[in-house]
């Protein structure tokens, strides 16, 4: 009776590691996704800007890289904690 | 019937903070040098240990490189101007990275006078990530910024930078207005009720910005040894397999050798990107509203 109850306990465990990691693979795949998209589209509208004007390549690469890695850096926060579902 | 090789616990111990300096040999066998573990110091009810570990010793080594490297390039470049004609070789390049930061990046970001004024900082910043970063990616090395505790303590530098130089430049009540203002165009109760709701967004903002610029930093410096030490892992795992072990090992070999190509351009990404974003937050406080 005691070990069924720790056997039941023990897979409730297991269910909710398994449950947690699953949380984190989706939540970092829909991560990864946003910020293909929104570098992309950054990527994109900035080559096409440059070269509409290509005297003002400069700022628009500086512009370009600075945004970005605010996007990445987004994206890496939600990594760091996908990071932590795994750990708790 | 061999044991599964524990890839995650290789892939922490080599990423991890330890508290000794180990050397592995290639034939097996390591260098071990322990570190000293100090009592800690009871400052009210925390208990605080000042124990150097591998981390410490890295920043250490990345400061006294950064010192090394800017006095030989003071020195040098002071030669080649008195002898007369243009720099040149490796100190011009320091030079150049140099008045890079300095003027397209902090001059550039807070202004002409203040700019100047915080352009060590900045260019402290820089050179002192770039080397903590690209000493994780040489033989024996460890990255102490892929530690949490030690991008937290630079963008707590950032913070106390950013609202101490925003309060001095704007003044208190100033610098009060940057968290209590009206949205411009409400007015009456909808003005007040918007005001009053700004304020803890805007005190969370202020804090978030550091916040990020920690994460930023962290993450991409432990996720690309990440990529790297699981893809030497996939080697371990394929270890017992016939022939796939030899492809498995060619293709992990020349997928590493990509992402370490890639990693000493994030470093020097990074780097530059703590020490922008950081700029752009003074220039932001120097000059609101």
């Amino acid at each position: 009776m005691f070990m069924l109850q720790e056997a039941a306990a023990d897979a409730a465990k297991t269910a909710l590691n398994t449950n947690a990691l699953l949380g984190a693979g989706i939540g970092m795949g829909l991560a990864i996704i946003g910020a293909g998209l929104g570098i992309g589209r950054i990527g994109g509208q900035a080559v096409e800007a440059m070269a509409r004007q290509p005297e003002a390549s400069g700022d628009i690469r500086g512009a370009m890289i600075l945004t970005a890695a605010l996007i990445e850096g987004v994206t890496l926060a939600c990594l760091v904690f996908a990071l932590l579902f795994k750990v708790l | 019937m061999m044991q599964a090789p524990d890839i995650g616990g290789m892939i922490l111990h080599h990423t991890a903070d330890a508290r000794e300096i180990a050397f592995e040999w290639p034939w097996g066998g390591e260098a071990v040098i322990p570190l000293p573990q100090w009592e800690p110091i009871q400052v009210g009810g925390l208990a605080i240990d000042l124990s150097p570990t591998k981390h410490v010793i890295f920043m250490l080594v990345a400061a006294t490189l950064v010192l090394a490297t800017m006095v030989a390039t003071g020195r040098a470049l002071e030669r080649q101007r008195a002898r007369g004609g243009a720099p040149k070789g490796l100190p011009s390049m320091i030079e150049a990275m140099v008045l890079y930061i300095r003027n397209e990046v902090a001059i550039a970001n807070i202004g002409r006078h203040r700019g100047a004024q915080f352009a060590p900082y900045i260019l402290t910043l820089f050179w002192f990530i770039l080397y903590c970063n690209l000493l994780g990616l040489v033989p024996w090395g460890a990255t102490a910024t892929g530690n949490l505790m030690v991008t937290g303590a630079l963008a707590l530098t950032a913070l106390a930078t950013i609202e101490i130089s925003g309060m001095v430049a704007l003044g208190p009540m100033g610098y009060l207005k940057t968290i209590v203002f009206t949205p411009p165009g409400t007015t009456g109760i909808a003005a007040v009720i918007l005001t009053a709701i700004m304020i803890p967004i805007e005190i969370i903002g202020k804090l978030v910005k550091p916040f990020a610029l920690m994460l930023r930093l962290f993450a991409n410096m432990t996720a690309g040894h990440f990529v790297i030490l699981s893809l030497l892992g996939i080697i371990f795992l394929f270890g017992n397999v016939a022939v796939i072990k030899y492809l498995v090992l060619g293709g992990s070999i020349f997928f590493v050798l990509f992402m370490m190509a890639l990693e000493l351009f994030i470093a020097l990404l990074q780097a530059y990107i703590f020490a922008l974003l950081t700029s752009v937050f003074i220039g932001m406080m120097q000059h609101e509203h």
